[in-house]
């Protein structure tokens, strides 16, 4: 016969997890579970905001937007965007990582620095950003033509609109991933420079064969985090005029500015709802892409994370 | 599903590294004796003039009036008027500017408390606390990280409408309470930092569950836990697209309130840069005292141990 102390440090040895696990659980189920599923039966319903109910109209919704040629641009602007603020972004945060991974001195105040733009809010950035890139007075365009250059279209070209709503994503996340691929290079042992250059490799070649290749784990993560956040694209591109709109020829509308544009514009929630699973599933199915060239590479590597460079990557390399 | 952006570190496969590895990194650094050339420093200059210059811009034209903007031959020095433009901004009745202001301080602590008080909670169950069905929710957990807010905006415009909350800034606080980025962060630090026989020494010694993980979870979990906090303020804080959806001109947060202000001002952009710069001010202060802990927190979570 166990005593009662027994058995209530059973019962709490069995159910304190769950009790621990419980209150991230129930909100879950609240804030996120639920409106997800509500979402899926809204977006095969035409919602009645008077009435606060919908009747049932099966795929209408989905084959109204895939029918919409303003979904269509949504996704191509978002792609586009997605690619401007990615691909440059990387390259300029690998940069500077190595520039912050050399030798100096007032490390702190460098790194600080970097991430100074992460801390403004992406609306305010946008406000900024939209004001430099003013049409007829804008900071950029005044520049341009004090050296006898043709303005730029900044809002009328769907092209330049998506390099300036780029310049805003960049300035914001440019330092933040710098310092995390910063942290990544500083994990590779310096062993493998010192080898490099007893065996007469210069600091171009150095870079090239040991840091890029070890680089390459964060970079896939960086890459991962970016298409989900990028293709979800909403407060630049609301802010870049005052409308939100997306242009008068959505030349920088997005999936986001759509939906919303859709939900909080025209009041068709169910539309609305049809075009948030829609947004969803791209992103799933980038992801999935995403996680299948990731396994291939990490496959080719024959290692995983920064393992990589530790275990045999100097015979690897000739 | 978080209502926040989570912050993109690179926790995704390793999490925090533990203390060895940080260390290793700075005495790596070390052994690299040769001095940077002064190039480096060119380089990194111009880094940092362009990540200071849009702050600057927006003093130059916030502290100057309407015309500014439109003079081709402009100053390069601020103007006079930044204090003039500043109190329009704040007494303007159609922006609401201090309730923005306490809005946006109000919901940012509750939400970056409650992530963190839940995130522990349930990082301490998950790594060190081994129950049946902990590794499949934990799964699930990491899972709902690739859910958007998009997701659940319309049903939950509809529920809090339903209940009168619309323009209601618990409106934007509910949603935000738990993380799951919070979660597994708090997981991946625990079951790191935390010997397993540091929590059988408990259990012997005859402590309740709730005491080992106040006395030694809690106390384990601190730096990670600062820094979730410090995350998950400026991601609340900077938030937008729900707040923009489920509030209104009464009762805003700060970055909606810069959307009010552009469209009120769109003629005059003095007057919107120096609200631009107000709403900033706060979270500069905030990096001049825990910047230093952003950068160890970002590296910290990126390294792969």
């Amino acid at each position: 016969m166990l005593s009662f102390s027994q058995k209530l440090s059973r019962w709490d040895l069995k159910f304190s997890p769950y009790l621990y696990i419980s209150p991230f659980f129930i909100l879950f189920a609240i804030v996120g579970l639920f409106p997800i599923i509500f979402t899926a039966i809204i977006s095969f319903q035409d919602w009645d905001l008077v009435r606060n109910s919908g009747t049932n109209v099966g795929f209408d919704q989905y084959l109204w937007i895939l029918n919409d040629p303003k979904f269509w641009t949504a996704l191509r602007n978002t792609f586009s965007i997605f690619l401007l603020s990615t691909v440059p972004q990387l390259v300029l945060a690998i940069f500077i990582a190595a520039l912050l991974d050399r030798n100096i001195r007032g490390k702190t105040f460098w790194r600080m620095s970097v991430l100074l733009p992460y801390v403004m809010a992406p609306v305010a950035v946008a406000l900024i950003f939209s004001n430099m890139y003013g049409d007829n007075h804008g900071l950029v365009n005044n520049l341009l033509s004090g050296i006898g250059l043709e303005p730029i279209p900044w809002h009328k070209d769907p092209f330049w609109s998506h390099i300036a709503i780029s310049t805003m994503v960049n300035f914001r996340w440019t330092g933040y991933n710098a310092l995390i691929l910063l942290a990544a290079m500083q994990a590779v042992p310096r062993e493998y420079y010192e080898a490099a250059t007893v065996d007469g490799a210069g600091a171009f070649r150095q870079f090239w064969s040991i840091t890029l290749p070890s680089l390459r784990p964060t970079l896939i993560f960086v890459v991962i985090t970016s298409t989900i956040g990028g293709l979800q694209i909403f407060d630049e591109p609301r802010m870049f005029d005052n409308t939100g709109q997306g242009g008068s020829a959505q030349q920088w509308l997005t999936i986001t500015l759509y939906l919303y544009n859709t939900g909080w514009g025209e009041f068709n929630f169910g539309r609305a709802a049809a075009l948030a699973w829609i947004l969803f599933i791209i992103i799933l199915v980038i992801g999935l892409i995403n996680l299948f060239i990731t396994r291939r590479l990490v496959r080719d590597e024959g290692s995983r994370g920064g393992s990589v460079p530790r275990r045999g990557r100097k015979g690897a390399r000739r | 599903m978080s209502a926040l952006n989570t912050p993109p570190l690179a926790t995704i496969e390793e999490g925090i590294p533990n203390a060895k590895d940080r260390r290793r990194g700075e005495r790596t650094t070390k052994i690299r004796g040769i001095r940077a050339g002064y190039w480096v420093y060119v380089g990194l200059g111009v880094v940092v003039v362009s990540a200071i210059f849009p702050y600057y811009w927006s003093f130059l034209i916030g502290s100057g009036d309407a015309t500014t903007i439109n003079n081709p031959n402009m100053s390069w020095l601020p103007g006079g008027n930044f204090i003039a433009n500043a109190t329009k901004v704040l007494s303007d009745g159609a922006v609401n500017f201090w309730v923005a202001l306490w809005n946006s301080i109000f919901s940012s602590t509750l939400i970056a408390t409650s992530v963190v008080v839940f995130s522990t909670l349930a990082g301490w169950a998950f790594a060190k606390l081994k129950f049946p069905g902990g590794k499949g929710l934990l799964t699930f957990v990491v899972a709902t990280m690739a859910v958007p807010m998009q997701l659940g905006v319309v049903p939950l415009y509809i529920l809090f409408s339903d209940l009168g909350w619309t323009g209601n800034i618990g409106a934007v606080i509910i949603p935000a309470l738990t993380s799951a980025f919070g979660v597994f962060w708090m997981t991946q630090y625990l079951s790191q930092s935390v010997p397993d026989e540091l929590i059988e020494a408990a259990r012997v010694d005859g402590a309740t569950q709730l005491r080992t993980f106040w006395t030694v979870g809690v106390v384990a979990a601190r730096p990670a836990a600062a820094m979730l906090f410090l995350f998950t303020f400026v991601g609340a804080w900077n938030q937008f697209f729900w707040p923009f959806i489920v509030l209104d001109r009464q009762s805003p947060t700060l970055p909606v309130a810069l959307s009010l202000l552009q469209g009120n001002y769109f003629v005059d952009y003095s007057i919107v840069l120096a609200g631009v710069l107000l709403a900033t001010i706060p979270l500069l202060l905030l990096f001049a005292f825990a910047g230093k802990q952003l950068v160890s927190g970002i590296m910290a979570g990126a390294v792969k141990g």
